[in-house]
């Protein structure tokens, strides 16, 4: 910028900021008041990660992709015989399902490595505790977070349609 | 001609009169300038795109600055071990009581002010110019680098733009041949000052906004720069009466912009009805709404942009046009 171009725009410069200030100012304010009304979140949101105990096989597969190791799984088998007879049939049932959300990092790799979809996010992000033990959410409480989950949101015009959705 | 206080002429005993009066300017002097700070608040808040304070006193934040000043009262008095204790602890007080001593002479009516002083305005100027000194005592005191720093920058910021602010209002005193508030006041009956003297009014706005340190000319308390000049070493109480000393001479110094270019009490015309403290209160309010404006728009100037500003464009330009007007004067 030459000094006579600098010279040339400073007055008007300065008028157009006061009318940046001014117009921002009669425009209503983006602040969301966040105790008294609830931030608005969108269906992505790593808020909390909840379980669907009911689609969980125990296959571990989140415990052991957990960069932080801070999924705890509790598992034992039980075999009963079939009421027509035959082979003795086995589950794995699941007894202990618990994250420490002080260590996890919001990573999503469970959510995304379950193959059973037993693992959500869901966008609730209150649960903040004076103790740090209680940060580990035992699987009750996962499960009581499946509740506020989201539906995914619509696909993008011209988005790849998902394989589960295709077949 | 010297006007009269509607003070007295309530109360004729000079004692209680005096009472009256000092109960009524301190009692202003605490109010306004928290409204102004309020106001403050949230037009930054709005320019920003934000709210502002929403929770004290439950309606808009109303109470916020009531909490601060509770909370102030609250906190340790911290004197630094190397401080000089007396000039240290003086410092705010010297700092604030030039703005009520100017609130004295300022005329929010024909009769509604404390003493009309026949040379009100020189007196204005005078006490305007007081008020630094304790932010040097300040600076001093707190044997602190960036205190000093900031304080030494406040007196030169003080001294270059005193001059264009007191040719500024030479021009006034020239046009109504009076240096009382109320003569001057008086004088604008017909046509408000700010429409001959429009130039002058510019200069004066920039030259009392650099003189109340505030942004853009906000360099002595620079806080990226020098964390908060002068007043980095203080704390509570003493920390909020020069927060007061800030916002009660933005008031001040609205007022006297006020008084001397936008008509001070006289109505906007038709609207006669409106009692007169009333439309001085309004101006004072518009005035801090610009200066408040101002903070919110442009970045802070360097020390030596800021210095070159004042020595090298206003004190020639206002000396010219008093030399304009004088020769205009003889001349008509």
């Amino acid at each position: 910028m030459t000094e006579a171009q600098f010279t040339r725009g400073i007055g008007l410069g300065l008028l157009k900021g006061l009318g940046v200030t001014l117009k921002t100012m009669l425009r209503p304010a983006v602040t969301v008041q966040y105790p008294h009304v609830k931030p608005d979140l969108p269906a992505r949101t790593r808020g909390v990660i909840a379980l669907k105990q009911e689609n969980c096989t125990v296959c571990y597969k989140c415990a052991r992709e957990c960069p932080d190791w801070c999924i705890y799984i509790d598992a034992h088998k039980e075999s009963h015989e079939p009421a027509g007879g035959g082979r003795a049939r086995s589950a794995k049932i699941l007894d202990r399902f618990a994250i420490d959300f002080a260590l996890c990092m919001y990573c999503g790799i469970c959510v995304e490595v379950c193959p059973f979809d037993a693992l959500f996010w869901s966008p609730e992000f209150e649960y903040a505790e004076y103790d740090i033990d209680e940060m580990t959410h035992e699987m009750d409480r996962l499960e009581s977070w499946t509740y506020s989950v989201l539906p995914p949101p619509p696909l993008e015009d011209g988005a790849e349609v998902p394989e589960e959705a295709a077949s | 001609m010297i006007a009269q206080s509607f003070v007295d002429d309530w109360v004729p005993a000079f004692w209680l009169a005096l009472l009256l009066k000092t109960v009524l300017v301190v009692g202003f002097f605490l109010v306004v300038p928290l409204m102004v700070g309020y106001m403050e608040h949230k037009v930054l808040a709005h320019m920003q795109a934000r709210l502002g304070p929403m929770e004290a006193g439950v309606f808009h934040g109303w109470a916020q600055l009531v909490a601060d000043g509770v909370k102030f009262i609250q906190k340790e008095d911290v004197v630094p071990t190397a401080a000089d204790r007396t000039v240290f602890s003086l410092a705010p007080g010297v700092a604030l009581i030039p703005y009520i001593a100017t609130l004295v002479v300022l005329p929010f009516g024909a009769t509604v002010f404390a003493i009309d002083l026949d040379v009100g305005i020189f007196f204005v100027m005078a006490m305007a110019s007081v008020g630094v000194i304790g932010v040097l005592m300040a600076g001093w005191s707190s044997a602190n680098k960036f205190s000093l720093i900031g304080a030494l920058r406040a007196a030169a910021q003080l001294i270059a733009y005193e001059l264009p602010l007191v040719l500024a209002a030479a021009a006034v005193v020239m046009l109504a041949g009076t240096m009382s508030l109320v003569g001057i006041v008086e004088a604008q009956r017909d046509l408000w000052y700010v429409v001959p003297l429009l130039p002058m009014f510019v200069v004066f706005l920039i030259a009392s906004v650099a003189e109340l340190t505030r942004p853009p000319f906000d360099m002595p308390v620079a806080d990226s720069e020098i964390i908060f000049g002068a007043y980095t070493e203080y704390t509570g109480l003493k920390f909020a009466f020069f927060l007061l000393a800030e916002y009660g001479g933005i008031v001040v110094m609205s007022g006297v912009m006020a008084t001397l270019f936008l008509g001070g009490y006289l109505p906007l015309p038709g609207m006669s009805a409106i009692p007169a403290p009333l439309f001085m209160m309004g101006k004072i309010f518009a005035l801090s709404f610009f200066i408040v404006w101002l903070r919110a728009t442009y970045p802070r100037l360097r020390e030596d942009q800021l210095q070159r500003f004042a020595w090298v464009g206003l004190v020639p330009f206002t000396l010219l046009f008093i030399l304009l007007l004088s020769v205009a004067k003889v001349m008509f």
